[in-house]
């Protein structure tokens, strides 16, 4: 009797989304996201050295819609992944493990990052 | 890396749909995940569409159900039917736990039912449980020691000793926690998984066992314990409601402990 590969079952296909591994893989996500966003801030730094007209195109590139947009994510990005890594803090110094409390810091790290990210914004935009 | 797709032979197809009974007046329909290892073809979803009415309370009951009155080939594992053996954990509407403890009411929707994720299939709801197995015994999930025991009783503990083991030794190793863990889907061949490091560290905590020393050194690897990123899924879905990370949390800060 011939038996056949087994297959593999499935996982990310079946498996319900929730708030642990959301959270979990945005964390990730953002920390990416950055890493990435330090090349802009590594262009805006240099377009500065390279004088005044370079650094005029990096300002109209950065201050359009799109530019605008990329560091508004950027800067939520940066919120995000701070708030967590906080929690994350609290978890290596073992605290906060009951799962009603996991899921209480995971609601205020999402609070926390829009907060700051808004409060930057009209903070920089006021000045 | 992590290979997010299915591989080519685990896509799952659409299969047969089982109507309920026609003076039905509470039916509910079951999406099941077949596979038969003898048909040499994908897994498929097979509808069977129940009356409340006639039937358990259970998705066990369910289950067996099906098996007896509709289509006798449904292959999955089950025994004691109370939650304490650990057979029957599957993954029941998105999140993994025990058919027997799982209420039907408790689901909105069609009831969906995969076997345990990320695991190769023997056949329908059967996941292959050699490997989970084997890393539970490469922990030594026994008591070890150096010192002869008492020559006229048995090695005793304080109440207080013995409460340290609260929340560790209820483990029935149904392995719901270690598959809904995405880091044991992506390197569980290294990494030992929630369930397998809450019984690590239930020796651990045993204020009788005398190689703790030995157990951190054990776990001392940046895959067999440090691919936990207290993603909490484990904790999330234990049908005994206990806490795997932070048994694996307390193990990594033992190790920073002791340095």
């Amino acid at each position: 009797m011939a038996t056949h590969r087994r297959p593999l079952s499935p996982h990310l296909q079946v498996y319900r989304p929730q708030l642990t591994s959301v959270l979990s893989i945005l964390h990730r996500a953002t920390g990416i996201v950055l890493s990435i966003g330090t090349l802009l801030l590594v262009y805006w730094l240099a377009a500065i050295a390279l004088g005044p007209e370079t650094h005029a195109t990096a300002q109209n590139i950065l201050g359009s819609w799109f530019g605008l947009l990329l560091l508004f994510l950027w800067s939520w990005a940066l919120f995000y992944h701070l708030s967590n890594g906080i929690r994350h803090l609290f978890w290596d110094a073992g605290q906060g493990f009951e799962l009603s409390t996991a899921y209480q810091s995971g609601y205020a790290v999402v609070v926390s990052s829009l907060v700051l990210t808004v409060l930057a914004w009209v903070l920089a935009f006021s000045t | 890396m992590a290979e997010l797709r299915l591989p080519k032979n685990s896509r799952i197809g659409v299969g047969k749909r089982h109507t309920a009974p026609e003076d039905a007046k509470r039916s509910k329909a079951f999406r099941v995940y077949r596979w038969n290892p003898d048909s040499g073809e994908n897994p498929q979803i097979d509808t069977y569409v129940l009356d409340l009415d006639d039937c358990g309370p259970m998705v066990l009951d369910a289950l067996i159900k099906i098996k007896n009155e509709i289509d006798p080939t449904l292959t999955f594992r089950r025994s004691c039917r109370e939650g304490i053996c650990g057979s029957c954990a599957m993954n029941i509407d998105g999140t993994n736990t025990l058919a027997c403890t799982k209420a039907i009411e408790e689901i909105e929707d069609d009831v969906a039912i995969y076997p345990l994720p990320h695991m190769s299939v023997v056949k329908d709801l059967v996941p292959d449980m050699t490997h989970f197995y084997a890393q539970y015994s490469s922990i030594k999930p026994w008591m070890q020691t150096q010192t002869p025991p008492p020559p006229d009783r048995e090695r005793l503990q304080s109440k207080e000793d013995r409460a340290e083991l609260d929340g560790l030794y209820e483990c029935i190793l149904c392995a719901c926690c270690s598959t809904s863990c995405p880091s044991y889907w992506w390197n569980g061949d290294r990494y030992l998984g929630p369930a397998v490091l809450l019984q690590a560290y239930r020796w651990i905590a045993d204020s009788r066992d005398e190689y703790t020393g030995e157990r951190l050194d054990d776990l001392s690897d940046p895959f067999r314990l440090y691919r936990c990123h207290t993603i909490m899924n484990c904790t999330k879905t234990c049908p005994k409601g206990l806490n795997p990370a932070k048994a694996i949390a307390t193990v990594k800060k033992m190790m920073v402990e002791r340095r």
